[in-house]
């Protein structure tokens, strides 16, 4: 079958039955999407891993498409990511990172968006070092945005890949206990996380230093654990944040060895877990700190299988998002 | 010239009410209240249905001007004031520069006096150029006219400093006006901390940012026996320690504005920068302890902390966008709606909370109407609704949550000494 018809039947799989399309012009979080719709992207994505899996990896569908990936933060995985997705469907896509570009001119950043939509870009992926970068850009222009990463606020893509992992290994998503463990403070994977897999039925448990948990997070439907060993007692799944090393500069850890010591990942916790546990981590890693190299490269590790999913994920969301495209009323000035 | 507002029912700010009488004015002055006035005056305004009280005394804004008239100037600020009811304002000194001395008090009432709209009282910085290292010449300002000083935007963070300018102030009877924010608590934070700051991973202000530096500027007044007055007052724990701290005799004072009991931080869902604010909007429960504040007498006045900004200032990412929110021209509905509707207050505790005790505590004239005093009066219909939209406002300042909510009680005539500024909705 050619990947172009694959493409047809990505409806018709599994857990969605009819045949429905992402109707939204943007896609800004997790928190403000519903089960449908993240079932939908599942679904797409597999066809679009099978896709990656192939000798020729190359579908027509965002053919005459111009995605554009502005970046006002570093990143590699997500923005190599989502341009391969790109390439991999045939699109045009530019890129923009926040130092060669009129940024550092003083533009703002809806004026920059616009100057882009202008260019005739269908989607503009952002990631932007503050939350709701991407909410307010939205609010000002009628070209999509995906939120590739807006400060603490949320990660979508990362959290849909990291659900399409714990799917396709577990089968479901649905009463599994899925542990978070670290920064959940300055966390933008872990929001995304908790609101994604909270709306799929699955059981978050959260544990980290008290200085990184954010305020009446048990609001969010997630369980505040009191240790790193309560949040992965018979966990099906244990995802680890990355610690920002400056967050010990900024005085909310006494030391990275302490934090090792307590938070870390390492095999004795990880035993505390369900026999067949799934080991995630967003990456980049930080070896010995978060986590163990013994456990990250181990039998339980899926952290190189996150990363393929994350490009099967973004040609999902690509697709679907260009696939109707809409005039859409931009509302402006809220 | 003669003036009578006829058959409007009276409020005069001195515990008299007057049902469907007539008020005489005589070129700027009242010059009698009764019955059947009409016939002597050239000008008769129809203020049947409609309530007459003293013009609405601001002792919180922000006029912008010199420095931030893209913002906001004399002539917009004082126009606004004008369609929100308010005769007299009392304008913060975080300018650029600064009103920090005697020629720039000057400056703003000569400007004022010239332009304005409604009379203009300004208040004077408490550090030289509000950055909070050597206080200012307070007696040449005020001498110059300054009503009080405030070092507004930002917190006097040395404590020392607080207490020396307290000491200092005294002697001229020169009013401090606090605004309380230990910055060490606030720690990079955009709004108020809680499950809305959780939920939309933005950086949280905790409300003991507020709390700790109301609790030490309560104990610096207590310690120096001058008085302070608390700015914007946001937090259920701030009420609570200025609570105790009356009722143990310090001279504490203290207002709060009329977004602090008529929003909460859940407005700023979807990253709304018209809903940042400083201190920023808290929670229901804050909101409530905030109307047991103003019902009990703890919060002695409402003022607007009028705060516009130029829309290119809201319209970008949350972190950067300014805070502030443009309130002359919702206050008295706001304060209307969810305070005398509700039943909190009474109309006549409102006109208090609004003009009388603003006056007494900057001890500027107005906030009563009787014979021979200047006729500053707002006359208010207390029974109408409507929407409030932003792009009706006169200030320039179009920065507030409030666009598109229904709200009760319109401000329809505002006199200032005689003089009628906004007449049947509309500016003159």
């Amino acid at each position: 079958m050619s990947n172009s018809l694959l493409l047809f039947f990505v409806n018709t799989h599994k857990e969605s039955g009819e045949n429905m399309a992402l109707k939204r012009k943007d896609v800004l979080g997790l928190r403000t999407m519903n089960q449908q719709e993240i079932v939908e992207i599942l679904n797409t994505a597999e066809t679009m891993k099978y896709i990656l899996q192939q000798n020729n990896k190359r579908t027509p569908h965002l053919q005459g498409k111009s995605i554009v990936n502005l970046f006002y933060e570093n990143s590699t995985r997500t923005r190599l990511s989502f341009e391969l997705a790109s390439k991999y469907m045939s699109a045009s896509s530019a890129n923009i990172s926040a130092s060669s570009s009129s940024v550092s001119k003083g533009e703002s950043l809806i004026d920059t968006c616009k100057t882009i939509e202008r260019m005739g870009a269908d989607v503009i992926v952002i990631r932007h070092p503050m939350s709701g970068a991407a909410h307010i850009v939205a609010k000002h222009v009628n070209v999509s945005i995906i939120n590739a990463g807006d400060g603490m606020n949320e990660h979508p893509t990362q959290g849909l890949l990291d659900m399409f992992t714990i799917r396709e290994n577990k089968g479901t998503i649905k009463g599994l206990k899925v542990a978070i463990i670290g920064d959940i403070y300055h966390s933008r994977v872990a929001r995304s996380n908790i609101w994604g897999l909270s709306k799929m039925g699955a059981e978050v448990a959260v544990a980290g230093p008290s200085t990184l948990l954010p305020i009446e997070l048990d609001k969010t439907g997630a369980k505040v654990c009191n240790s790193v060993e309560e949040a992965v007692d018979q966990a099906d799944v244990v995802m680890v944040l990355r610690l920002q090393k400056e967050r010990q500069q900024k005085g909310l850890l006494p030391s990275l060895r302490e934090y090792s010591q307590i938070y870390g990942l390492n095999k004795e916790r990880l035993k505390l877990a369900k026999e067949n546990v799934l080991l995630m981590h967003p990456g980049p890693i930080n070896r010995g700190i978060e986590i163990t190299s013994d456990i990250a490269d181990g039998i339980h590790s899926h952290i190189q299988e996150q990363v393929t999913n994350g490009v099967a994920i973004r040609m999902a969301l690509l697709y679907l998002i260009t696939r109707q495209r809409r005039k859409y009323d931009a509302t402006v000035y809220q | 010239m003669l003036l009578c507002i006829s058959n409007g029912n009276i409020i005069d700010g001195k515990g008299g009410v007057f049902l469907e009488k007539d008020i005489l004015i005589k070129n700027n002055t009242i010059i009698d209240i009764g019955t059947d006035l009409t016939n002597k005056a050239h000008r008769i305004i129809d203020a049947t249905g409609l309530w007459v009280i003293p013009g609405l005394i601001d002792a919180h804004c922000h006029l912008r001007e010199p420095g931030f008239e893209y913002k906001e100037n004399i002539i917009s600020g004082t126009a606004s004031a004008a369609a929100g009811g308010f005769t007299s304002v009392a304008c913060m000194p975080n300018t650029e520069p600064a009103i920090d001395n005697a020629a720039m008090i000057q400056y703003i009432k000569l400007k004022a006096a010239s332009e304005g709209k409604v009379r203009v009282y300004p208040i004077g910085a408490i550090t030289q150029g509000r950055k909070g290292k050597h206080i200012t010449e307070m007696g040449e300002m005020k001498m110059a006219g300054a009503v009080a000083l405030s070092d507004d935007g930002d917190p006097i963070s040395d404590a020392n400093l607080m207490r020396l300018a307290l000491e200092y102030a005294k002697q001229f009877g020169l009013l401090l006006i606090s605004h309380c924010e230990d910055k060490s608590l606030v720690a990079g934070g955009v709004m108020n901390e809680g499950y809305v700051s959780t939920m939309l991973g933005l950086k949280g202000i905790t409300r003991a940012a507020e709390d700790v530096m109301v609790a030490r500027d309560v104990i610096l007044s207590e310690i120096t026996g001058v008085p302070v007055h608390i700015a914007h007052v946001s937090t259920e724990g701030a009420v609570d320690i200025i609570r105790r701290a009356k009722s143990r005799g310090v001279h504490i004072t203290c207002e709060t504005a009329p977004h602090y009991f008529s929003a909460t931080d859940e407005w700023i869902e979807n990253y709304n920068t018209n809903a940042k604010a400083n201190p920023p909007l808290r929670t229901q429960r804050d909101v409530d302890a905030i109307k047991e504040g103003l019902k009990d007498g703890t919060i002695d006045i409402i003022a607007t902390d009028h705060a516009p900004h130029h829309r290119d200032e809201k319209d970008v990412e949350f972190n950067l966008a300014a805070s502030g929110i443009s309130g002359f021209e919702t206050a008295f509905s706001l304060s209307y709606t969810h305070l005398v509707d509700t039943g909190i207050l009474s109309l006549e505790e409102l006109v208090a909370k609004l003009s009388t005790i603003p006056a007494k505590i900057l001890g500027i004239p107005g906030g009563e109407l009787g014979l021979g005093l200047p006729a500053d009066i707002t006359i208010v219909d207390t029974k109408r609704e409507y929407i409030v939209n932003r792009d009706n406002f006169y200030s320039k300042g179009k920065n507030t949550p409030f666009h598109g909510k229904k709200v009760k009680g319109k401000v329809i005539y505002t006199i200032v000494d005689g003089k009628v500024v906004y007449d049947k909705e509309v500016l003159i």
